[in-house]
């Protein structure tokens, strides 16, 4: 694997200084393939005092391809599917959007900036998105019950 | 039986003869000039027209006789024939089996006989595309101009383009095939943005100044650390655009390998870098593609020609490399159905490229195929098993015994058998007897016309989805043909080129069949005036025709060879049954006569 040098170093640099809010672990030290970031919910959003637990999967051809997200911890969030994948849509995930040279804690950094401003208009969950368009006081609600339910 | 092959052998024998000669070459200026002067020596020697058709009955066996009655209509070529016939008649009888099966098949498949006509009739700049046709002067109004392109044409295509727009902006042919896909084919408005502001046209192609004065080139630079791959070993090959995004060989060639083989991409692939919009060039691409994606790489530079094009499309029949072009818009879709038919044989519309749906326009085949993927199945259920409250006409099933019905949705109660109101029903609990009650039959009529609606879809869908299956089915009755066309020539001693009218009624049935299947679709979305009723009325005879012709292929294999004349008028009688609703239909889609129950999108 092209990436092996790649992946260690991206590693070693997210463990030593990881994006904030963040921190990254191997799933198995013996995968590289397969990482486990913690994400805080950023503060000012109704996702404060969550904790979120991401799998990132990354392709064999990684960082040719982009790397996989999947929410591990329900969220209430116009991005992020509701359901088992917790699958993110994310533009630089896209694979006419990534570059090789993109980092996992570029993607990061992108994840929580999107968790603090949600983007209705390029949403999964329409229902939501609308909620948090024309309703946003009771979309606040849900999303902070949420916190309490699933990310404490 | 006898009688009518007798008569037909007669009646067209002799008089259309001649007439056919004369068509021809009235009608079609350019014909080989050898045809020219077979027909010209003919009429000049003026051999009587009575004279070939004796001969040819009084000289033959049985199996001439067939072939004979295979060729009409008569054309020159059996005149032709007919006249080498004086001179030798075994040639004679050879060379005329022989144009008579070609002439048997042409006057058949008329698909392919059309395609060919329009392939001619197309007038373009690139007359240097081998074309193969004969002419027809007047096209149906079903029929649309197009051309079929094969890959090398494609090329020849572009590199004309490239060639012609490089002399007017001066730039090397490479640059300018690049300026060419970056502006998506569209010669005219490239050359207007390029003479407005040339620097910003080859900036945003990727064709930055200094390309031709300082190339870029694969180096090795000190200290240079690859940002993909995080290597810095010394001396570590790297290339870079003049945008400055450095990285190693290995790398930039995986990523192209990636975006080529993985995501076919091929004109617009982006330099890697992060944010960078820069278009990798051919110039870079030839240096750092490797040689085992340069097929595939040249492969994909060429679809995107066709892709860019509004006017070229691919042939979606599986595994088709040919392209094809033609002149109808989108926009013109509400008022012609454009039926093309590829070197592979497969009809397809060039508007959506779904396999051939004459006569419903489009939007019209969109819409229907979106109905019956909601609708058919479930439809047919609720039309058997549900009834409507009288009230609020919400879809009722009884799935209990009793009668005394309540309606979930607004609370109405009622009476399962007669509709009426349950409180009118009195004592008579559980024994609905009140047939004449005046709120049960005005629920009854309410029901019934809500009822209509869809009986009248399932109507049209059940005749779409017969044909449908039929022609299924035609394709197990093609391949049952090829084994019965075999048998025929082992058991009757008939040759392969007689035994061909199998193969043509088989594939007029299906061309039939496919044509009908859509009639219905359309006919689901006409508005009831007179010239629904024709249009009905069209239908209708072509189904008929077409049952006819079907029902023949139940026949056991040693009688068809005697009901062969019998099949082929019947295959024709489709085919021109066929012509004639199409020719009606398309016309009267042209000029706004038809009326729609839908907006046409």
């Amino acid at each position: 694997m092209a990436g092996n040098k790649r992946i260690m170093k991206e590693l070693a640099e997210v463990r030593t200084n990881p994006p904030p809010g963040c921190t990254v672990t191997l799933a198995d030290e013996n995968d590289m393939g397969t990482w486990d970031a913690v994400m805080d919910g950023p503060p000012d959003s109704p996702y404060t005092g969550g904790h979120y637990k991401i799998q990132i999967t990354l392709p064999k051809e990684y960082p040719f391809k982009p790397p996989q997200l999947s929410f591990k911890t329900k969220i209430y969030h116009p991005n992020v599917s509701n359901d088992d994948r917790g699958a993110m849509c994310l533009g630089m995930l896209r694979p006419d959007e990534w570059k090789p040279p993109n980092k996992i804690a570029d993607v990061l950094r992108l994840v929580r900036s999107v968790l603090a401003a949600p983007q209705p208009d390029d949403a999964v969950e329409q229902g939501i998105a609308d909620q948090f368009k024309n309703d946003r006081k009771s979309f606040d609600k849900v999303a902070k019950e949420w916190v309490g339910r699933y990310a404490k | 039986m006898r009688q009518s092959l007798f008569a037909g052998r007669w009646r067209i024998r002799l008089p259309s003869s001649l007439d056919g000669a004369a068509l021809r070459v009235t009608k079609t200026p350019p014909v080989t000039r050898k045809r020219k002067l077979d027909t010209a020596s003919l009429s000049a020697t003026s051999q009587p027209p009575p004279e070939p058709k004796r001969k040819a009955s009084k000289t033959t066996h049985k199996d001439s006789i067939a072939q004979v009655e295979a060729a009409l209509p008569a054309t020159p070529q059996t005149l032709t024939s007919d006249k080498g016939m004086d001179s030798d008649d075994d040639f004679a009888s050879v060379a005329s089996s022989m144009e008579l099966g070609e002439e048997l098949s042409s006057s058949v498949d008329f698909g392919a006989e059309d395609s060919d006509v329009e392939l001619e009739d197309y007038q373009d700049d690139d007359s240097a595309f081998e074309t193969h046709a004969k002419q027809k002067p007047k096209r149906k109004a079903f029929e649309v101009e197009y051309k079929v392109y094969s890959p090398q044409d494609i090329q020849d295509q572009q590199d004309k383009q490239v060639a012609e727009v490089a002399a007017l902006l001066e730039q090397p042919t490479e640059q300018t095939a690049i300026l060419l896909r970056f502006g998506r084919w569209n010669k005219e408005r490239l050359i207007e943005q390029y003479m407005d502001n040339q620097e910003e046209v080859l900036d945003k192609a990727g064709l930055g100044q200094n390309m031709s004065s300082n190339p870029p080139r694969i180096e090795a630079i000190d200290g240079f650390m690859c940002d993909i791959c995080c290597e810095d070993t010394p001396g570590l090959q790297s290339y870079a655009m003049n945008c400055g995004h450095r990285f190693c060989v290995d790398c930039y060639r995986q990523y192209l390998a990636q975006k080529v083989r993985e995501e076919g991409e091929a004109a617009r692939i982006k330099c890697p870098g992060d944010g960078c919009n820069k278009i990798i060039d051919v110039k870079s691409l030839d240096l750092l593609v490797t040689s085992d994606l340069t097929d595939r790489y040249h492969e994909l530079l060429m679809r995107t020609y066709v892709d860019d094009k509004e006017s070229l499309k691919w042939c979606p029949a599986p595994n088709c490399v040919y392209a094809v072009e033609c002149g109808v818009k989108k926009r013109e879709l509400a008022k012609i159905v454009p039926t093309v038919q590829c070197e592979c044989k497969h009809s397809f519309c060039f508007g959506c490229t779904q396999a051939d749906h004459q006569p419903c326009p489009c939007s019209l085949v969109k819409r229907w195929m979106k109905k019956c993927e909601d609708d058919s199945e479930t439809a047919n259920w609720i039309s058997a098993n549900t009834k409507e409250c009288p009230k609020c006409h919400s879809t009722i099933e009884k799935n209990g015994g009793c009668n005394h019905m309540t309606c979930r949705k607004c609370r109405n109660e009622f009476c399962w058998m007669c509709m009426g109101m349950w409180s009118e029903h009195g004592t008579s609990w559980y024994n609905c007897n009140r047939f004449e009650e005046k709120s049960g039959s005005e629920a009854r009529t309410e029901q019934a016309k809500s009822r209509q609606s869809l009986e009248r879809y399932l109507h049209y869908y059940n005749r779409f989805a017969n044909h449908e299956q039929s022609a299924k089915l035609d394709k197990d009755i093609f391949h049952k043909t090829e084994k019965k066309m075999t048998l025929l020539q082992s058991s009757s001693g008939m040759s392969w080129i007689e035994v061909q009218f199998l193969e043509a009624a088989s594939q007029a049935l299906q061309q039939c069949r496919q044509t009908l299947k859509w009639t219905y679709a359309f006919a689901y979305y006409l508005a009831r005036n007179s010239q629904t009723e024709m249009f009905e009325d069209n239908q209708k005879d072509l189904e008929m025709a077409v049952e006819n012709l079907s029902e023949m292929f139940e026949k056991s294999t040693d009688q068809l060879a005697g009901l062969k004349v019998d099949m082929l008028d019947k295959t024709s009688y489709c085919m021109r049954r066929r012509v004639i609703l199409l020719d009606d239909t398309a016309k009267k889609l042209k000029e706004d006569v038809w009326e729609f129950n839908v907006e046409l999108a």
